[in-house]
């Protein structure tokens, strides 16, 4: 086995962290410790900038980043990792280049997947504490069912419109995501930052909160936000402070858990796809129309009653109207079906395809025999049959 | 207003969004649990029936399982799960 050589500060890096090393709680044993730790950020954006550029900063010796996107220009509003310049490029080497100037002392490892059963455990295994700043359920209650079974602590944010929460799971006895959120919410019920929007400096403050935390896992220091859930509104600047214990009875973190291993997530978040027929098969009574397809079947003889399931401030920024759609938001169509057509095949669209699913399936559930999903849903319209549209 | 309990109930997130509300009063009978004041929510018809039948609560800011018996002037949160990064 080969020695570990104990790690010193050189004359740079004493005066590098010369602000930490003055504070009793860091000192030089402190930011050792932070030298020699390994911290995993889960997604290089809106949490994962804040994250990487303030774990970066403070010295974090190994410093794992799990990204496969690419810098989009709708990310640059709150991805302050990322710049103009590094639209189009993979957002890990951008995040490479960025950390590697905050502070050259920090070995950054990217892991270029989509995080999933199969590899979560191999990639989280390897590190000390583990911050999720991912952007969907998924993904969520994996990384927190990895956490648990590895007895990594789990710091958590998450970020919506104009509100965020923040904890600490898996850590010192307290509570995992799964005793807070014991089942997913329905496909569609919660959009996500590209559908619902979300005010930049919001993930600005959850993830810097997190960035915070990590920091005080690792120097065991202070209280962390371990058995407690931190909800911040931001429109009325008001913090919550939910006391939340662990549940004896959580499937993963509970007394007897019943789930020892990482399941499929998409499945368990109901978000596959609809071929595969997950609950009496009702996917499969809904069909699925691509941008191209559906253009055809707009100027054909019998066109298909065209439904935008969005809020009315996405209908004012683009949409089909022109091509006869009608605006319902997805929250309002279970009260709205009279104002559907029995009579005729009907095609669901939004932003990208997700809520139009949910709308879909609500809409064959409730008796409506020829619905159709528009695959891709606006996005795909602009990009296949009309680039001049906006997108966002 | 014996026999009833006055609830100041918030919403968060994504279900004051659904709601078009982040605050209501509810009035229920004695004995309540946090249960029954989901199932009163969800009765409302539209967009309340949204709401998931077990969602995860906070009574006066504790986390709190379905069973919870409910007193006059309890604050309960209704705390939707958030996944935006
Ligand atoms: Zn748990």
């Amino acid at each position: 086995m080969v020695e570990r050589e104990t790690p010193q500060l050189d004359s740079a890096e004493l005066s590098r962290y010369a602000r930490h090393l003055s504070l009793p709680e860091v000192g030089k044993e402190g930011q050792l410790r932070l030298k020699e730790a390994r911290v995993l950020v889960v997604g290089a954006g809106g949490l994962g900038s804040p994250l990487a550029l303030y774990l970066a900063a403070a010295g974090i010796g190994t410093l794992g980043l799990v990204d496969f996107d690419e810098v989009d220009a709708t990310n640059l509003q709150r991805q302050i990792l990322h710049g103009t310049k590094d639209v189009g490029r993979k957002k890990l080497d951008s995040a490479r280049e960025r950390l590697a100037d905050v502070n050259p002392n920090v070995s950054v490892v990217t892991h270029d997947v989509r995080l999933d059963s199969s590899n979560a455990l191999e990639i989280l295994g390897s590190y000390d504490v583990v911050a999720d700043g991912t952007d969907n359920f998924p993904t969520r209650y994996l990384v927190n069912d990895a956490c648990v079974l590895l007895g990594k602590p789990n710091v958590y944010g998450s970020v919506f419109r104009w509100e965020g929460q923040a904890s600490v799971f898996a850590s010192d006895g307290g509570p995992c995501y799964r005793c807070l959120f014991r089942e997913p919410p329905p496909p569609g019920l919660v959009p996500n930052c590209a559908e619902g929007g979300v005010l930049g400096v919001l993930p600005g403050i959850i993830g810097s909160i997190q960035a915070l935390e990590v920091i005080k896992l690792l120097l065991g220091q202070g209280n962390t936000l371990s058995g407690r859930l931190l909800i911040f509104d931001a429109l009325e600047m008001n913090w919550r402070e939910i006391a939340v214990t662990r549940n004896t009875s959580c499937p993963v973190c509970g007394d007897e858990p019943t789930q020892t291993a990482l399941i499929d997530y998409e499945d368990f978040c109901g978000l596959k796809a609809p071929s595969k027929g997950k609950e009496q098969g009702m996917e499969d009574s809904i069909g699925e129309v691509g941008a191209v397809e559906l253009k055809e079947r707009l100027s054909s003889a019998e066109p298909p009653f065209l439904l935008d399931v969005r809020q009315p401030h996405e209908w004012d920024i683009v949409n089909l109207e022109t091509d006869g759609a009608v605006m319902i938001p997805l929250a309002e169509l279970q009260d709205r079906l009279d104002e559907l057509p029995t009579d005729r095949e009907i095609v669901v669209y939004c932003r990208t395809g997700a809520r139009s699913q949910s709308a879909a399936l609500l809409l064959a559930d409730k008796g409506f025999s020829s619905v159709f999903n528009f695959v891709g849903g606006i996005h795909a319209w602009v990009d296949e049959i009309d680039p001049s549209l906006p997108k966002y | 207003m014996y026999g009833h309990v006055e609830i100041r109930t918030l919403f968060f997130a994504s279900y004051k969004e659904l709601l078009g509300t982040g605050e209501l009063q509810v009035d229920l009978p004695e004995g309540a649990t946090v249960s029954d004041l989901v199932s009163a929510l969800r009765s409302r018809g539209g967009a309340f029936t949204a709401l998931p039948t077990e969602p995860a609560v906070a009574v006066n800011l504790t986390y709190t399982d379905p069973t919870s018996l409910l007193s006059d002037g309890d604050e309960v949160a209704l705390i939707p799960p958030v996944a935006g990064g």
